[in-house]
């Protein structure tokens, strides 16, 4: 299959984007992504990894490169987005991402406003809508959103005029941990290329299998999306109970055969699967699913040293991992946690900063110390 | 006996003359006007003159005059709903939509579900904008433990039974419910729907739900309750009328249980004709409604079953909802989506094939459509199948002739409009068709005799 997640089925009318209407509109959905990362309004959003095509994603990627180098200094900080101010909204809490983004916005000189369900009006019976136009109202440049439910961050999008970024909604996406993902094994591809070669620009020809709960993931969904965009080729590993019920317009493979693929891969990326799973009958026990579909020493053992293993965290070692698998040395569990920083600044950067590629010498400066105020 | 007389405040308007149109209704087709005194219609024929000074002239140049059409599917909200609708703002929007009479749903708060709260309902939609019937609940509250009273439901008239908003899951109730109502005369109508299988399902489960992570309602879960109850309609022999189909599965067990000759009849949703789930791409809850749209082949199933006779009616499903609640996450925004005003110029277009919104022409199978086909879906057969026909002794789905009852509408098929959520008449402004161009609109209707909509403006 080569037709992306975008177009399920054979005739699709999608409504078209940024009309709080919903008025359908015919359009193939390659416009319509394209109209949704920058609206009418020229605001930039990143509510699926779709609004940033291959040359998008690369574009991150070389503004991740140009931060790691600030995020090396003594005062790790950057004036790029001075003067911005960036809102996290955590309807669902999540320390670590939530941590990721105001690392990223602070790196960035950016103010960051923090709201919470558990500290919010939500509670006393206000809408979703009307928390969303009482933040914009404040004046916010980004808002970052993560929600329980699927589709709140498209929602928002037609509620503000700041430009919306997805944290991770429901089970519908997580496009930064997309981005960290895919960065990271670009990295890992970076770091084993022989001095004299020219290191791979994306991942064309990679082989990669997203074992576990793909139904119910929003890491996958963004992850297929990202990693076939960037020319892997994608394979996921589950029972039929939890893929997708329709793989209609995925790019990708099924197997529920794990150790019939495991000797092709070139990276394991392992779900995290939860234990309410099997009291919804969607597995025997976690033990039968640590058997067939679980990274056990004995897989682990036949991997390739090159094959790397990753996981969106946090692990449930001896579920979806054997204990000792985690510790591999291809393991990039770790340094998928430090890039997220980095990608998320870059994201920042290339929605709220001045766009396009960055200036040379633009980070030459510390904070007090000028540079490009973009 | 039912309480059959014509609404009170009724036969005390001026005498209207419907002048210039064409009368289409069972009879067929003719260039006629019409002329109505009190709550009947006096006279029909080609240029027809005004008794007097004082009768008011509805102009129908170019228009169509038909029988008013019937709603076998409004939820009215009242008693308990009355922040997303009421009687009357629901008959209002009725009666711009042309219809005369809707059936009330029972799933208000409380439950239409015994003899005082049925006289209650009926009692406001006594002067209301259309006539009122009501549908009762098969089990006490909805809950599907016990029966409702339903011999002394049925002795005020109420023809239609149905828990509608969940379907009855217990199959040995239901086998129960059918076996007592075989002897009262009336018609259960089931809301097919497995909750088992469709539990937490938000949407159709398919090809978009996988992609936007929604949790789905399978169609297995409408057709598994759709074959069980067959096999009882099949046992009992008691007429079932199956509410809101939406699978291409589900028309095909209609279609064979028909050919069978089991006593059944079903209907469908315009929204269910014509939008898919690819609608709920941008997660925009107008489009969340139960059953769940489904797929284009659905689509084409549900538009060839109501061509080939499978499917006896269009019923809207009208569910209003407040603002507030339907800005919510997809997964806590409550199912529903008003019809009332938009069904028949919808449906007009659509199977005329002409552009609405920024959508292609839509193909109908066969092309087109006949006008009188779809007001025949839309008013009379709907009116025999809830017994508000005159044969029933009822007052509804025509013929137009002199010494029937007045209500009637007139429909202009050319007329071209947008629809603006903000300027309709129903409470609630949970349309999905907001910003599409339609052609065709209801001019005028006439309830009892009381020209309730004029030129396009409700009059009360």
């Amino acid at each position: 299959m080569t037709t992306t997640l975008e177009t399920p089925g054979a005739s699709t009318t999608l409504p078209s984007a940024g009309q709080p209407g919903g008025t359908p509109a015919a359009g193939a959905a390659a416009g319509a992504a394209a109209a949704r990362s920058a609206g009418a309004s020229g605001v930039r959003h990143l509510v699926s990894i779709t609004d940033l095509d291959r040359d998008g994603m690369l574009g991150i990627f070389h503004l991740a490169d140009a931060f790691k180098e600030v995020a090396e200094r003594p005062i790790p900080r950057v004036p790029a987005l001075r003067g911005k101010t960036v809102a996290t909204l955590f309807f669902e809490a999540s320390t670590r991402t939530r941590l990721s983004f105001e690392a990223a916005a602070k790196r960035l000189s950016a103010d960051v406003m923090s709201f919470s369900a558990s500290s919010s009006s939500l509670e006393k019976g206000e809408s979703l809508r009307d928390t969303v136009e009482t933040i914009d109202a404040m004046g916010v440049d980004a808002m970052i959103v993560r929600h329980k439910s699927s589709g709140v961050p498209s929602q928002v999008r037609a509620w503000t005029k700041a430009s919306v970024v997805n944290g991770g909604d429901g089970q519908h996406e997580h496009p930064t941990q997309a981005l960290l993902d895919c960065y990271t094994i670009r990295e890992a591809l970076l770091d084993r290329t022989p001095a004299g070669e020219t290191p791979p620009e994306d991942l064309r020809g990679m082989r990669i299998a997203i074992v576990g709960d793909v139904r119910h993931s929003r890491v996958a969904r963004s992850d297929v999306l990202a990693m076939t965009a960037l020319g892997a080729e994608v394979v996921l590993v589950g029972p039929r109970t939890l893929l997708p019920p329709s793989l209609d317009g995925w790019p990708v493979k099924a197997t529920p055969d794990f150790d019939g693929v495991l000797d092709s891969l070139d990276v394991v990326y392992l779900l995290r699967i939860q234990r309410e799973r099997a009291q919804a009958a969607l597995l025997p026990s976690m033990e039968e699913y640590h058997e067939r579909f679980g990274l056990t020493r004995e897989r682990a053992a036949r991997l390739d040293e090159r094959v790397l293993v990753m996981h969106p965290g946090p692990m449930n070692r001896g579920v979806e991992i054997a204990p000792e698998a985690a510790d591999l040395p291809s393991s990039l569990i770790t340094r998928q946690v430090k890039n997220g920083v980095l990608i998320r600044m870059a994201v920042l950067f290339h929605l709220l900063g001045a766009g396009g590629p960055l200036p040379a010498g633009a980070f030459g400066g510390t904070e007090s110390g000028g540079g490009a105020d973009a | 006996m039912p309480d059959r007389s014509s609404p009170e405040g009724s036969g005390h308007g001026p005498e209207l003359l419907v002048r210039g149109g064409t009368v289409v209704d069972e009879q067929g087709e003719r260039r006629s006007d019409v002329l109505i005194r009190g709550a009947e219609i006096t006279a029909v024929g080609p240029d027809l003159q005004p008794s007097g000074p004082d009768t008011v002239v509805l102009e129908a140049g170019g228009c169509v005059v038909a029988p008013g059409l019937v709603d076998l599917h409004t939820h009215l909200r009242e008693p308990g709903g009355e922040i997303a609708e009421t009687v009357q703002t629901g008959t209002r929007a009725a009666a711009l939509g042309g219809y005369t009479a809707v059936v009330a749903m029972p799933n208000t708060e409380p439950a239409i579900d015994n003899p005082s709260i049925v006289r209650d309902v009926l009692a406001l939609g006594r002067s209301a904008l259309a006539e009122v019937a009501v549908a009762a609940a098969i089990t006490v509250g909805r809950a599907g433990k016990t029966l409702s009273p339903m011999g002394e439901i049925a002795a005020l008239g109420v023809h239609l039974f149905t828990d509608d908003g969940r379907g009855v899951q217990d199959a040995a109730l239901m086998r129960r419910a059918l076996e007592y109502a075989s002897d009262l005369g009336i018609v259960l109508a089931q809301h097919c729907e497995d909750a088992a299988l469709s539990a937490g399902g938000h949407m159709h489960e398919g090809a978009w739900s996988s992609r936007l992570g929604l949790p789905g309602q399978p169609a297995v879960a409408e057709e598994a309750m759709v074959a069980r109850d067959l096999a009882l309609v099949r046992e009992t022999g008691t007429p079932m009328h199956f509410l809101h189909l939406s699978t291409a599965g589900s028309v095909e067990l209609i279609r064979k249980a028909k050919a069978d000759g089991l006593p059944v009849t079903a209907e469908v949703t315009p929204h269910h004709l014509v939008l898919t789930d690819a609608s709920v791409a941008d997660y925009d809850t107008a489009f969340k409604v139960n059953p769940p749209l489904r797929t284009d082949v659905d689509v084409q199933a549900l538009r060839q079953g109501l061509v080939d006779g499978t499917i006896d009616a269009v019923a809207t499903d009208h569910a209003p909802h407040a603002t507030v609640d339907k800005e919510e996450p997809f997964d806590s925004a409550p199912f529903g989506m008003t019809g009332l005003e938009t069904s028949l110029a919808l449906l007009h277009t659509v199977c005329n094939g002409l552009p609405f919104g920024e959508c292609p022409p839509s193909k109908w199978p066969g092309g087109t459509w006949p006008l009188v086909e779809l007001l025949a879906a839309l008013s009379w057969r709907p009116a025999r199948i809830a017994r508000l026909d005159r044969a029933a002794g009822g007052r509804q789905g025509g013929p137009i002739e002199v010494g029937a009852p007045a209500n009637l509408m007139v429909f202009d098929p050319a007329a071209t409009w947008i629809v603006d959520a903000r300027t309709m008449a129903s409470r609630s402004r949970n349309t999905p068709f907001a910003g599409m161009q339609l052609t065709g609109r209801v001019r005028h209707t006439v309830h009892e005799g009381e020209a309730v909509v004029v030129d396009q403006h409700a009059q009360r």
